[in-house]
């Protein structure tokens, strides 16, 4: 049972991580983003992280991908990327090298020795109580100061969306240079669209 | 039958080497951006793992602030793309490489 599980997850996780790297549409990519990370999700429950896997879910699945695809809808950038071009020669190849590179020297690492640790040094995670306890007694006691660290981190980062949203005045002369420039790119339109409608009425009888 | 740890740690070094790859590979920013959430995520996987096998309720604590820490980075990094965009409408990193607008 737990060997279905974790097979299931895991092929899940794979697919949706080859699928955001290799899919050339944006979109399409964050969506196999939300199928990694619910099988990353479902792993999460299945080693007693229950809390961790819902904040998984609620934050990650919820609200960040959410945040994707609101600015690949907003700014228009939904459209296919070309794979096949290749500004650096040879670039693809030497990541693909560098990454078989990386996880090969991850898998030598992990199959030496050298990582020991204590175990339950911050606490127990198994035994009595549920998982949700266990976390918040070890979040508002060990780490009670770098909890409250995040909330300071949490303000720095609404205030720097704030700011990076904020649009100058600078920015609005840049764009829109004044009202007869962007008149004639819709007049041009105007033009083009009737002639277009035109031809096939007239190709028709 | 519980799955040994060593599973749980060889699938995330391989979903973060394919989140590094992709980083290495894609051009468009948003794409990148979401392949550094894939990294994210298999570290986060590697610390619950090693919480299991450790019986340690830290790694867990550890990966609550990653998630914070992310989402953070994502609203930040979200705004910087947006601020770049404004002034261009090309989805590539290469474009953005001046540090003047």
């Amino acid at each position: 049972m737990d060997w279905a599980v974790y097979v299931v997850a895991a092929v899940a996780v794979l697919v949706g991580a080859f699928g955001v790297i290799l899919s050339t549409n944006p979109v399409h990519s964050a969506l196999m983003l939300v199928m990694t990370l619910f099988g990353v999700a479902v792993l999460f429950v299945a080693q007693q992280a229950d809390f961790l896997a819902a904040v998984q879910v609620i934050v990650y699945a919820g609200a960040i991908v959410v945040l994707f695809l609101f600015v690949i809808m907003l700014l228009g950038v939904d459209r296919a990327e070309n794979l096949g071009f290749e500004p650096l020669r040879g670039q693809r190849v030497a990541a693909g090298l560098a990454g078989v590179l990386a996880l090969g020297e991850v898998l030598f690492l992990a199959r030496g020795h050298w990582a020991t640790g204590f175990t339950s040094a911050a606490g127990p995670a198994s035994g009595p109580g549920s998982n949700v306890e266990k976390l918040a007694r070890s979040l508002f006691t060990r780490y009670l100061f770098a909890f409250e660290i995040t909330s300071v981190l949490l303000v720095i980062a609404v205030i720097g969306a704030v700011v990076l949203a904020q649009r100058s005045r600078a920015d609005d002369a840049a764009l829109h240079p004044g009202p007869a420039a962007t008149a004639e790119p819709d007049d041009a339109d105007g033009v083009a669209a009737p002639v277009e409608v035109d031809q096939p009425n007239t190709g028709a009888p | 039958m519980t799955v040994p740890g060593e599973w749980y740690l060889t699938l995330a070094a391989m979903l973060f080497t394919i989140g590094a790859v992709g980083l290495l590979v894609r051009r468009n920013v948003l794409v990148m951006f979401m392949c550094v959430e894939l990294m994210l995520n298999a570290v986060n996987l590697t610390f619950v793992t090693f919480a299991r096998m450790l019986d340690d309720i830290g790694g867990q604590s550890v990966v609550f602030f990653v998630l914070v820490v992310a989402a953070a980075e994502v609203v930040v990094g979200l705004g910087i793309i947006v601020a770049i965009f404004r002034r261009r409408s090309d989805a590539t990193a290469d474009d953005a490489s001046l540090l003047r607008g």
